[in-house]
């Protein structure tokens, strides 16, 4: 095996580096993200506490959209919150390729609490990253990352929540794009092969579906997509 | 809505969300990264990632709708061009990041 090429002597040396790797573009992209949410729950006439609520409880940008978009149009609190539920699917998959690249005895004890502040940025971020250090400092560097994720998104709804009206509408709307922009610039450094296929297909099976049913756009995205990419490009995984 | 209806509702929406991050770490122990099963994993999230990326630009719900189409499709062009020909000294990320949302903003207030 190659030497990582961040060398750490300690892990809270690597949790430094999250923190600090964190308050960068990540921080900023979480940061307009949940300002353009938090001027979105105010126009539709949500309270704060509720608008702020969605951010501290679910943390998961798409699904507080789809949350409090239905609520403004008065669906009930049950389809309101699964729909919400459903948009998350996505964590699974999420958890399910970060964590298994931690060694199980450098996992935080705290983990089932951490989790709950991965979002798709530092998810990412972390897909990126972790083969550039040594395996004992992956869970560290990834709670510092996620920490500034989730310190910087809290007060980025509040204030976006609170200037909402002072803010033009163009503002908002490049501030709600930066999100979706800041992904889909990180596909330029998707590898290897069979994740750049599942890319192109997930793309395409998602606008497919979406035109039918657009709940469930996003899961068959994921696994029809995937699993198409993932069987075309079956023995040469590993490939970039 | 009344407040408890917003409660319930926040109740539901937040641990719906952290069943899945809940089952990922069940279930993460069990996944070695040399696995098929990783690989195809790997795949299924990229893919979500890309279709919710590719809604959420093309066919957006909600407030992004008022943004017109084709400003959100040069935005992604401009982008596109500058993660490709990135400067030496800026790199791609950060300026394809900004100028491609300062073009969507300008095109929306111009209509």
């Amino acid at each position: 095996m190659t030497e990582p090429r961040w060398q750490f002597t300690s892990k809270q040396e690597a949790i430094r580096r999250g923190l600090r790797d964190g308050l960068g573009v990540p921080a900023a992209v979480l940061f307009a993200g949940m300002m353009g949410f938090g001027a979105l729950g105010h126009s539709i006439g949500l309270s704060l506490s509720l608008t702020g609520g969605t951010t501290i409880f679910m943390f998961a940008l798409p699904g507080q959209i789809v949350f409090v978009e239905m609520m403004a149009v008065g669906a009930s609190a049950w389809l309101a919150g699964l729909s919400a539920m459903v948009t998350a699917a996505r964590f699974l998959p999420m958890t399910l390729t970060v964590l298994p690249q931690i060694p199980a005895a450098h996992q935080s004890r705290f983990r089932y609490l951490t989790v709950h502040m991965l979002a798709l940025t530092t998810w990412s971020v972390a897909m990126r990253d972790f083969p550039k250090m040594a395996p004992q400092y992956r869970q560290a560097y990834l709670i510092g990352l996620s920490a500034a994720c989730y310190g910087c998104a809290i007060p980025g709804t509040f204030l976006g929540y609170l200037l909402a009206g002072q803010v033009p509408l163009p503002l908002t709307l490049a501030l709600l794009f930066v999100n979706p922009l800041f992904f889909y610039l990180t596909f330029f450094e998707v590898r290897p092969l069979a994740n750049r296929l599942a890319l192109v297909l997930g793309a395409l099976v998602g606008l497919g579906v979406h035109l039918v049913s657009p709940d469930y756009s996003i899961l068959a995205a994921g696994l029809i997509g995937g699993s198409l990419a993932f069987g075309l490009s079956h023995g040469k995984a590993g490939h970039t | 809505m009344s407040a408890d209806q917003a409660l319930l509702g926040l109740a539901i929406a937040a641990l719906g969300t952290y069943l899945w991050r809940f089952l990922g770490v069940a279930f993460s122990g069990r996944i070695n990264t040399d696995s098929g099963l990783f690989r195809w994993m790997s795949c299924v999230a990229y893919a979500m990632l890309a279709g919710l990326v590719a809604r959420i630009m093309l066919m957006p719900v909600g407030l992004l709708e008022q943004a017109p189409v084709a400003a959100r499709m040069l935005a992604v062009a401009l982008a596109t061009a500058i993660m490709v020909w990135r400067h030496p000294r800026f790199g791609g990320l950060v300026p394809a990041l900004v100028l491609g949302c300062v073009l969507l903003g300008g095109m929306s207030a111009l209509g």
